[in-house]
């Protein structure tokens, strides 16, 4: 058997992160799908690794580097910076233990992109059928739901969106997202 | 597009759902004692009326979830909507 | 061209702003504010287009977007042009090249006018009636004459240049129409600080107000009402006004859409801006108040040039600073045409007016002319003119009989037959229309959704009431309800009398009154179709093809409804009403379609190798949404050459496969075995940690769903593959019965396809090629067996690594994050240099599963398919008592012996590559129909064997082996053998790695 080759694969996002005003690419982050049977009234623990995961249904909890959002009942979509997920898995492990959970890391499923500014909200409804005002979708709020033909989750940590869809997906998201940004910009 | 009133996320555009068909066809708990006449009626028939209907949702692009909705197919009114497991509303009192 | 119709004084245009367009090449002047109609009729310039069954002289009836005859195809400029445009709604912008339709040689000659002079056969059916018989001239002779005489514009030849966008929005209150009721109810609803959007298909709002020079509301005039709630409206932040924004659906759960034409009034848009914008709305309430269409009236030539709606006299000279003629003849049968006739004196213009009705029946209106200008009792029995009306022929009617006739010289004529409601929305909307006599209308009755109307839509065409009626709609809508009483002066008069066709003394069949303008109907052919037997209206529209031009009726579809009552002697309502369908105007299909085209049309889902492969000058093919490699051509090399030499290289060396699209699902939960179990016929329980497994899934109707290896990373958690297409399908079913059935188990399901990338090496130097970059996985025969999983690290990343082969050969799929795929990948090809490593793609694939006999689902499978029907019977579990499908397994027809089997076929003169799809007979020489026993699913030219292949299922399939069989080609039957579907190494060796070099099955 030949000696082991002393390289370390580098990562190859599908769209470099970028800056550019309106839609930006954001970088590289670890992911978790945390699962759980949370029925109706079930006490949930604020504490999981460094996760909050007590608020309501298409809520977040978190910063928008750390967070939580609830997407379904019994299901979370946990997102760190990229080399914290390491430490996070054994934690939350900690923390739920004597619950029955699954968690899968999905930090490279996903690519994710924020929207901030006055027509944030008007760029994604060319794509999005929900209502996005302050009062339907105040920050806080996550769901996920349709842009154009593509599933995406849509999480308002503070005032901007981010939005999440599956990595091969991201070049449609981009290029759907960046003609809409067109008038505005 | 409808607006369909998901029992745990409130309503939403019609777009995130898709229809399951008729509701509350339990598949047997021992298919072997069907014969197979019965087996083919749990397979295949499925009532379609005229009014309200009982109708399995999923909203597959939002939380996820099956449930149950009574919806008037004349209408396309939804009367109400239910988690998976409870039994159909009884809506005789004038809905 | 001089203006010379143009009012001094009168008018919106704005005077300061000249511009000029050009009408069949000619050009016209006119100012910002113009329509395109209203320039022409300024220049003097009446015949606007042609009919278009008859080819009859025709200028505009109307002054909106029920205009049946002036259509013209508008150019912007390259990939910017459109047909069938209403002159009475395109705004006039400088540079725009417009020209009329369906005529040749040309507008003012045109040789399709002799259908005018054969009209008598032309009636109603005749198509139908005509183009039966014989059956050979269907084809040659009769559709390319009816496709020649179809249509009326010229559809655009070029891409459309433009851009279109959508935008989804939600309100509490839209408000259809900015006339005085939708004006009224947008203040109201507005005022309690609800979200309001006011959207008006016109330039400029205010609707009828921006045509009335007389009326006051609360002391103001109804400009300066307009120019008051306008500024009021656009001072509250919770109110958005959009203007050129025509609602033409409505939808389920007061979901309306809107398009809004951004740019086409612009000479030169910024280029940032989308030509039009469809709005998605979703509305907590609506308020419609969409006003209503004025009646042509029925009498013989009523369609010449110059004769136009009553209101649209006065809208072009109020509203236009315009006069449709110097000389004007009114003829009416109600109140409403007295103030066109008034407002065209007070502009100077010569008027007369016919009123149907008699002396004693006119109302107050009647103080709005003079003695010598009004002709009370008089019927309509004619016109004079050709390219535009010279004269209005009339004559008293006495007691029911028509006097002597007379003819009125006019340059114009303003007809008034009453008013229709623009009930369109509401009835899409479902409500129910209920008919009201007094106006000879249908008018909204019952609500189905969460709407109102208001205003003239509702059948109230006084001011101060539909005033009052808009703002109670507005802010019962916005769910503060109040009243407001707006003094509006003069009172508005209303009277009406019902009239269908005009009483004449002439011969009835010699009589043509146009009903439908643009699709040329007349009420002769509403006559013979009810005498043909056609009574309910739906029939009769379809039979005439009344009503079914792109203006849908909007002037005619009453007049049609009247008709067929009159003559059946029925009530209006018992005869019913046609349904109003979207859209209300026709709408662009760029609106509709709005980013989905070009690199937004679909996504395009691609693997993380994509961009190398590319890079490489792969060939790409459409898997589902992905674009995969499907092979990677060398120079000079063709696909069959490059298939052939990537499939050897898999043989002999080794090769590499992205195989990142694979569905792939994390099956977790202490009772994932027990639903692994139930989902799938093999057993589970057994699988240890560590081990692979072929999974074949089911539907509960026993047919073949997807498969797809399942490799079980622990006791709680499965890590399970589907195939490319099958992903989204494979975790839906799951998630069905693990929802709906099965609650109590507590098993989750999470989709990794896009979180692991997979590699697959494959060739007898696969473990040679991984094994420098592989660490904490022995990679030796004895302890890494095939279908096995290890957990381990491949260039210091995670990777789940299976020994697992879909092409027979020794082989390895390296999962990795999918981001560290393509390093991964190109540090094996790196290294595999030395091996002549060999990329391969889809094709390459396909056919050396071919050769092992591997199915792929959805190619020997088309879901009536069971697992024995493809030889894999030995995959279900005898010792489960259920799992999804069984049940129907054990019906008698899944075990019929003559039922289509996998088998394979060879080419009998070892050279034929059959054709996949093609059918299989036994005999060539059966009569026709022959009996098919079967079809080819898989075909190559094998490289390995160097001779085709083929994969069939054939009824009865697996007792013919040895049977020759006929298979159709395009040049007639070829000959093939019966044989087990499997080509090379049938006891499955070479996954072992035990042949060295090259083949020979
Ligand atoms: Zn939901």
């Amino acid at each position: 058997m030949p000696e082991p080759v002393a390289i370390h694969a580098r990562r190859a996002p599908i769209l470099a992160p970028s800056a550019s005003s309106a839609v930006r690419v954001l970088p590289a982050a670890d992911r978790f799908v945390l699962q759980m049977k949370a029925p109706r009234g079930a006490v949930l623990p604020s504490a999981a690794g460094g996760f909050d995961l007590s608020g309501p249904l298409n809520s977040v909890r978190g910063r928008p580097e750390r967070f939580a959002a609830r997407l379904g009942p019994g299901e979370w979509l946990l997102v760190c910076p990229e080399g914290e997920g390491t430490a996070t898995e054994p934690a939350i492990a900690s923390d739920l233990a004597g619950r029955f959970f699954s968690l899968v890391a999905v930090g490279h499923r996903n690519a994710a992109f924020l929207l901030s500014g006055p027509h944030a909200a008007d760029i994604l409804n060319a794509g999005i059928a929900l209502d996005l005002s302050d009062t339907a979708f105040p920050p806080g709020s996550a769901t996920r739901t349709l842009l154009g033909k593509t599933e995406v989750v849509l999480v308002r940590v503070g005032e901007a969106f981010r939005l999440e869809c599956w990595r091969s997906f991201a070049p449609y998201v981009h290029a759907f997202l960046q003609d809409a940004a067109r008038e505005f910009a | 597009m409808l607006l369909v009133p998901c029992p745990y996320c409130g309503p939403r555009p019609e777009v995130e759902f898709r229809c399951g068909g008729e509701a509350h066809i339990a598949r047997p708990a021992d298919p072997d004692a069907l014969d197979d006449a019965a087996w083919a009626e749990y397979l295949f028939a499925r009532t379609s009326p005229k009014g309200v209907h009982a109708e399995r949702w999923l909203h597959a692009h939002g939380c996820g979830r099956w449930f149950n909705a009574l919806r008037n197919t004349v209408s396309d009114a939804f009367i109400t909507t239910y988690e998976m497991g409870e039994p159909r509303p009884d809506i005789t009192g004038g809905r | 061209m001089a203006q010379d119709f143009r009012i001094p004084g009168r008018g919106r245009v704005d005077r300061t702003k000249p511009i000029a367009f050009t009408f069949n090449g000619r050009t016209v002047e006119g100012y910002e504010g113009d329509t395109l109609a209203s320039a022409l009729l300024a220049s003097g310039i009446r015949l606007m287009g042609r009919s278009f069954k008859y080819h009859r002289p025709r200028g505009v009836l109307t002054h909106g977007a029920d205009e049946p005859n002036a259509l013209f195809q508008v150019d912007r400029g390259p990939g910017r042009a459109d047909p069938n445009n209403r002159a009475t709604v395109v705004e006039a912008v400088a540079g725009l090249k417009v020209s009329s339709q369906n005529h040749w040689p040309s507008l003012e000659h045109d040789i399709g006018q002799v259908n005018d002079l054969v009209a008598p056969v032309l009636t109603a059916g005749f198509y139908y009636k005509t183009f039966m018989w014989p059956r050979s001239f269907w084809d040659k002779l009769y559709e390319p004459a009816i496709r020649a005489a179809a249509g009326l514009g010229v559809a655009p030849d070029a891409p459309d240049a433009d851009r279109y966008v959508h935008r989804n929005t939600h309100c509490d209150v839209l408000v259809v129409g900015a006339g005085p009721a939708g004006l009224a109810a947008a203040l109201a609803a507005s005022e309690a600080g609800k979200r309001v959007i006011l959207a008006d298909e016109q330039a400029e709002m205010g609707g009828s107000l921006l045509a009335d020079l007389t009326a006051t509301i609360d002391g103001k005039t109804a400009s300066a009402f307009v120019a008051y709630a306008l500024k009021t409206l656009a001072g509250r932040a919770n109110a958005t006004l959009l203007n050129r924004t025509t609602a033409f659906g409505y939808y389920n759960h007061n979901h309306v859409v809107l398009t809004e034409r951004v740019t086409d009034h612009l000479a030169a848009p910024d280029a940032k801006l989308p030509r039009e914008r469809l709005w998605q709305v979703r509305a907590k309430e609506v308020v419609l108040a969409t006003g209503a269409h004025e009646r042509p009236l029925g009498f013989a030539d009523n369609d010449r040039p110059g004769i136009m709606l009553a209101e649209s006299v006065r809208t072009y000279v109020n509203r236009y600073g315009v006069a449709p003629g110097r000389r004007i003849v009114f003829a009416t049968n109600g109140a409403s045409a007295y103030r066109a006739a008034a407002d065209a004196k007070a502009a100077g213009l010569d008027v007369t007016l016919v009123d149907l009705r008699p002396e004693a029946e006119i109302g107050p209106e009647r103080a709005l002319l003079s003695g010598n200008e009004l002709l009370a009792g008089h019927t309509v029995v004619g016109s004079t003119g050709g390219k535009a009306v010279t004269g209005l022929i009339v004559a008293p009617l006495s007691a029911g009989r028509v006097g002597a006739r007379r003819t009125l010289a006019c340059d114009c004529v303003g007809m008034s037959g009453g008013w229709t409601p623009a009930v369109h929305l509401f009835s899409q909307s479902r409500g129910k229309l209920t008919f009201r006599t007094e106006i000879d209308a249908f008018v909204p009755g019952s609500s189905v959704q969460a709407e109102r109307s208001a205003g003239a839509c509702k059948g109230t065409y006084d001011l101060a009431g539909i005033l009052a009626e808009g703002w109670t709609a507005g802010a019962e809508a916005a769910g503060v309800p109040s009243t407001r009483a707006f003094a509006a002066a003069p009172a508005t008069p209303t009277g009406f009398r019902a009239a269908r066709v005009l009483p004449t003394d002439a011969d009835p069949k010699k009589v043509r009154a146009f009903l439908d303008f643009q699709n040329d109907v007349t009420a002769k052919d509403i006559g013979l179709a009810v005498r043909e037997g056609f009574e309910s209206v739906e029939h009769v529209k379809r039979y005439t093809t009344n009503g079914m031009a792109t203006d849908q009726g909007k002037t005619s579809n009453m007049a049609a409804l009247g008709l067929v009552s009159e003559i059946l002697a029925k009530d209006i309502p018992q005869v019913g009403t046609t349904t109003f369908r979207p859209p209300y105007t026709p709408v662009t299909f760029g609106a509709i379609v709005g980013t989905a085209r070009g690199e937004t049309f679909d996504p395009i889902r691609t693997a993380p190798v994509h961009e190398w492969a590319a890079k490489q000058g792969a060939k790409f093919e459409n898997v589902a949404l992905w674009r995969r490699a499907w092979y990677f051509p060398k120079p000079g090399e063709d696909m069959h050459a490059a298939v052939a030499r990537e499939c050897r290289a898999v043989r002999e060396s080794v090769g590499l496969l992205d195989a990142s699209t694979l569905g792939k699902i994390e099956v977790m939960g202490p009772d994932a075995a027990e639903f692994m179990n139930r989902m799938y016929p093999n057993g589970w329980t057994k699988l240890e940690p560590g081990k692979c497994r072929y999974g074949l899934m089911l539907k509960e109707d026993g047919f073949i769903l997807d498969d797809g290896i399942v490799a079980r990373m622990a006791p709680d958690r499965f890590h399970v593959t589907t195939s490319t297409s099958g992903a989204p399908r494979v975790m839906a079913h799951m998630e069905d019965y693990l929802q709906t059935e099965w609650p109590d188990l507590d098993v989750f399901l999470t989709s990794i396809t896009e979180q692991w990338g997979v590699i697959a090496v494959q060739g007898p130097r696969a473990r040679e090629v991984i094994a420098p970059f592989v660490s904490g996985i022995d990679l030796s025969p004895e302890a890494f067996p095939q279908m096995a999983v290890r957990e381990g690290e491949i260039l210091g990343v995670p990777t789940r690594l299976m020994r697992v082969s879909f092409t027979g050969e020794l082989g390895f799929e390296i999962n990795v994050p999918a981001d560290f795929t393509q390093a991964v990948w190109e540090a094996l090809f790196a290294y595999g240099q030395r091996f002549g490593i060999t990329p391969y793609g889809t094709e390459a694939m396909h056919v050396l599963r071919a050769e092992r006999g591997f199915i792929i689902v959805g190619q020997e499978t088309d879901g009536t398919v069971t697992p024995d029907d493809v030889g894999l019977s030995g995959m279900i579990s005898k010792a489960k008592k259920d799992f999804v499908g069984k049940r129907s397994l054990a019906r008698p027809d899944m075990a019929r012996a003559d039922r289509k089997q996998l088998v394979g076929l060879l080419s009998a003169d070892g050279r034929t590559v059959l054709e996949e799809g093609a059918q299989i007979v036994a005999d060539t020489q059966q009569a026709l129909p022959m009996k098919m026993l079967g079809h080819v699913t898989s075909s190559y030219l094998s490289p390995t064997l160097n001779h085709p292949i083929a994969l069939a299922v054939i009824s009865g399939g697996r007792a013919r082996m040895g049977e020759t069989l006929f298979v159709t080609t395009p040049a007639g039957f070829t000959a093939v053998k019966v044989v087990a579907p499997v080509f090379l190494d049938p006891e499955g060796k070479r996954v072992e790695g035990l042949v060295e070099g090259g083949v020979h099955a």
